[in-house]
């Protein structure tokens, strides 16, 4: 007999996987709970009492809602004919296309925010062009209505990238089905082209509205009197007028509670919607001419040059001299040299505390997949749902757990490279993780089963079959972890340091500081970063899906 | 309303490619008629074009009278059942069978009525409030062809509807679609690579290869008198042997490869002389006898026992390798390596031109002639 009184490796592994859930996720989260309702030792529901009965707050509550709302409604109604007209008809220079709403989806969230500034701000460009021109004031783009751009123009690619998918799914013989029933043209795509994506446009939908009531960075720059949610939390952290970390903790946990409730929402309406579908012969793109291709073209082009110019424009005045903080004639490499000597540390870390949170959320995200799609038992039930719970939780939410958690003993880790890779690992492995879970399901248990059955030992089978085949699909899923990785912004702004800083943390200072120059040049180097990382995603990817 | 399908010269290129390249058909109406060839040789283009999905890059389409070359696949009134069926994996049965009746904007009496009828003819009236995937292979095809049928189309079309079910369930379909067509008595135009199927459930077949029609008859006739070896070679199996035919007094006599001759009264009259020939037999058309009476001297390699018949694998004299089938007799099969002797049925056989284009025998009908145009 072998092995018989060896216990199962993978048993120890998922005992090991839920002591680190329990001690980085549950531990912070619990300290959370308990600094919210515990003051002096006594609990009390004060906090929670002083949010609820001040409109300030209720407020902030209300225009986070609003914001994310119209936000999210924008982002559809832009994305879904984009990704219509994308995949139905040839549009030209379509492959190009893709790149650009791939590279606006993954830039970091405030740089939008930071080149708009440049653009619509008080003295930015076009503004003062067009009071020049015209003598007419251009609207602030300050407030509610500069946010709802940013974010629209930073969030419909994630619309477009999930439709796309969907539509991608579609067997052309429904859409011959369905003309033939005499359901062409508009009819069609409204009868049965946004049925059939439902499901996806939900699951975008919700994506998307995370993203916007969670963000953080967006409506720090842009908001000024227009206060949002995430903004109030880190206010009560570190706002200059006398934080409150106790009401700090109130606010975050308000925060889990309205995510976690749409994100229950979500499941249960995408539950009224479940259907099978998988394409045998995928739709085929029609060619178009006369003005209806004009129209077409014009849109796609349109928008996404709309969403993207803004970010050339930033690399553009990265070349600019500078005097003091303001852009002067000439062009030089000034900014870059400026932003070398002073935040060269934030481009090391960049590249150091990434790429360790980056090895582990592969190695984390391989084995979690396994236990899940593998091992159904409690324990890794336990494991599959608590890997869901960082989905739900905003970013800056993250971070104050984290460090409520680790500021005091049992375990110091607050203002350590450690805790800004632990939590750029909390927020980027329910990602990897499904997508790991997808390729893992795609692989049957059979082959596994063969290299045991001629000798392997269940790890060895693991590694050495298992591994490799998914190989491919972790890769390019671990290429876009690291984009994500690198221009997260709302978790590591809470926990960094000095010491600890890292490229998207070094550009926002330097926003708001003023140091225009520096932060382009930084926000250039994120950006080449970010587009080098995504080429070599397209060349390692053969399925050139992108998944978030 | 049915109507009958008139197709002159149609051409369908993809870029420099010619697909179908001069092509002409008439479809009666109520007419099964089923388009069947190996894959690759234009059927499903054909069958598009029809519908309206490919493009017509040459010739003319009619439904009766009316030109449809450029009229838009939703103004053609088809019924169409696609090959993976093509249901809305996200409305129930009911809803899908009345997806296209509420297009057309009826009353909602008279879709609910019209789809209970079509529900309940094609026996799915128990599964109307089903999601698709919750259907097996079969169901969902009675739903395919209930939907295509629900809108009372002139035309409808079939593409290759069965060859995802398993063979039973083939076989059970089929009759349920020759029925249900020959009830509603509509022009049904059908794709297929299986001839068993074709010949199953059509009233007249047009086998294609390359992109051109070879023959156009009905079942019997296809069979039986296959216009070339391509088609008689398709459609069901055969053995083929390179032979002489030879005229002595009036009378044809063909020449086997090893040298056994027989005498054939079918050859056309015009066609009578002496040439080298492809005799196509089936292998029903042979009989087994004693290796002492006359016929063709062979010996058995091999057989199969299949209830109904028995097949045996020989080889002749001269090496050729030989199917021939027979009615399963109650006493033993015979055993391999014993020599057998080989009547022929003459008047079953089919004899071609030594390039395999033309049959030389009497009572070839093929539609195909009429369009001929030297």
């Amino acid at each position: 007999m072998v092995n018989t009184n060896k216990k199962d490796v993978w048993k120890l592994i998922s005992i090991v996987v839920i002591i680190l859930y329990a001690v980085f996720l549950i531990y912070p989260l619990f300290q959370l709970l308990k600094e919210s309702v515990v003051i002096d030792g006594v609990f009390t529901l004060k906090n929670f009492v002083e949010f609820f009965s001040k409109n300030y707050y209720l407020e902030t509550i209300f225009n986070s809602f609003e914001v994310s709302i119209c936000a999210t409604i924008i982002t559809l109604i832009i994305g879904v004919p984009l990704a219509y007209f994308y995949q139905m008809y040839e549009i030209k220079g379509k492959t190009f296309l893709q790149v650009i709403i791939i590279l606006c989806s993954m830039s970091a969230p405030f740089i939008g925010a930071y080149s708009w500034i440049l653009l619509l701000g008080r003295s930015g460009i076009i503004t003062v062009l067009i009071e020049k021109l015209t003598g007419f004031q251009m609207p602030t783009i300050y407030g509610f209505g500069g946010i709802l751009l940013v974010l629209s123009l930073q969030l419909f690619p994630l619309v477009f990238l999930y439709v796309s998918g969907a539509l991608k799914n579609i067997d052309n013989s429904l859409l011959e089905a369905s003309e033939n029933m005499g359901c062409s043209g508009v009819k069609r795509f409204f009868k049965v082209i946004i049925p059939l994506c439902m499901p996806t446009i939900l699951a975008a939908t919700l994506l998307v509205f995370m993203r916007a009531f969670a963000d953080f960075g967006t409506p720090l720059l842009l908001g000024e009197g227009y206060r949002t949610f995430p903004v109030v939390i880190y206010d009560a952290y570190f706002g200059e007028v006398g934080n409150n970390h106790s009401f700090g903790a109130a606010i975050s946990v308000i925060a889990i509670l309205v995510t976690a409730v749409i994100f229950f929402l979500q499941r249960w309406v995408n539950s009224k919607f479940q259907f099978t579908m998988n394409a045998l012969h995928p739709i085929e793109r029609k060619q178009i001419k006369g003005w209806k291709s004009w129209l077409m073209n014009i849109y796609c082009w349109g928008v996404v040059m709309l969403a993207f110019a803004p970010q050339i424009y930033v690399m553009y005045t990265s070349f600019q001299n500078t005097s003091g903080k303001i852009f002067v004639e000439g062009y030089s490499l000034m900014s870059y040299k400026k932003a070398f000597d002073t935040m060269g540390k934030a481009i090391e870390n960049t590249f150091i505390i990434g790429g360790i949170a980056l090895a582990l959320v592969i190695v984390l995200a391989i084995l979690i997949s396994y236990l899940v799609v593998r091992r159904n038992n409690f324990l890794n039930r336990v494991i599959d749902t608590l890997s869901m719970v960082p989905y739900i939780i905003p970013g800056s939410v993250v971070g104050i757990a984290l460090v409520l958690g680790f500021n005091k003993k049992p375990i110091v880790l607050a203002g350590t490279a450690i805790i800004m890779v632990i939590a750029l690992i909390i927020r980027r492995i329910p990602y990897t993780i499904r997508s790991s879970v997808a390729v893992l399901q795609q692989i049957p248990m059979s082959i596994e089963e063969a290299a045991i059955s001629l000798g392997s030992t269940k790890l060895e089978a693991f590694f050495k079959i298992t591994v490799p085949m998914m190989a491919n699909g972790i890769l390019s899923g671990a290429i876009l972890s690291w984009i994500t990785i690198i221009t997260e912004l709302s978790t590591a702004i809470i926990l960094y340091n000095l010491k600890t800083i890292t490229l998207t943390l070094a550009i926002y200072v330097n926003v708001s500081r003023g140091n225009y120059g520096v932060a382009a040049a930084l926000a250039t180097i994120l950006t080449a970063t970010t587009i080098i990382s995504l080429v070599v995603f397209m060349k390692v990817s053969k399925t050139k899906e992108i998944t978030f | 309303m049915s109507v009958n399908i008139k197709i002159r010269d149609a051409v369908k290129r993809y870029g420099d490619n010619t697909i179908i390249s001069d092509l002409s058909l008439d479809i009666k109406e109520g007419e099964f008629f089923t388009l069947l060839g190996p894959s690759g040789c234009g059927k499903t283009t054909l069958l598009r074009m029809i519908a309206g999905f490919n493009s017509i890059e040459g010739g003319d389409f009619y439904f009766n009278d009316k030109r449809i070359n450029d009229m838009d696949p939703a103004k053609r009134n088809i019924g169409m059942v696609f090959q993976n069926y093509a249901i809305f994996p996200n409305l129930t049965v009911e809803k899908n069978v009345a997806f296209g009746l509420k297009n057309r904007k009826l009353p909602a009496d008279v879709i609910q009525s019209q789809t209970d009828k079509f529900l309940k003819l094609m026996q799915i009236d128990e599964y109307r409030d089903r999601m698709p995937d919750r259907l097996s292979g079969g169901q969902q095809q009675r739903v395919a062809l209930a939907r295509a049928l629900a809108i009372t189309p002139d035309v409808l079309l079939m593409d290759e509807p069965l060859s995802n079910l398993d063979a039973k369930l083939r076989v059970e379909m089929r009759t349920v679609i020759k029925n249900i067509q020959h009830n509603v008595g509509i022009t049904t135009v059908y794709v297929t690579h299986d001839q068993e199927e074709a010949m199953a459930v059509s009233d007249r077949i047009a086998v294609m290869e390359g992109g051109d029609i070879q023959h156009i008859g009905t079942p019997k006739d296809i069979y039986q008198r296959p216009s070339n070896l391509f088609v008689s070679t398709f459609i069901g199996r055969t053995n083929i042997l390179n032979s002489k035919l030879t005229v002595k007094d009036g009378n044809a006599y063909v020449v086997l490869p090893d040298g056994y001759e027989f005498k054939v009264d079918t050859i056309k009259p015009e066609e009578m002389k002496d040439r080298d020939v492809i005799v196509s037999i089936r292998p029903e058309e042979f009989v087994v006898q004693e290796a002492s009476c006359e016929g063709v001297e062979a010996i058995i390699d091999d057989s199969v026992f299949l209830g109904l018949n028995t097949h045996y694998f020989v080889h002749l004299t001269t090496g050729e390798e030989v199917e021939i089938i027979q009615e399963s007799k109650i006493d033993s099969i015979i055993p391999r390596g014993t020599k057998v002797s080989l009547k022929i049925k003459d008047e079953k056989i089919n004899i071609f031109t030594e390039d395999g284009k033309r049959n030389l025998v009497i009572g070839v009908k093929n539609d195909l002639d009429q369009y001929k145009k030297d």
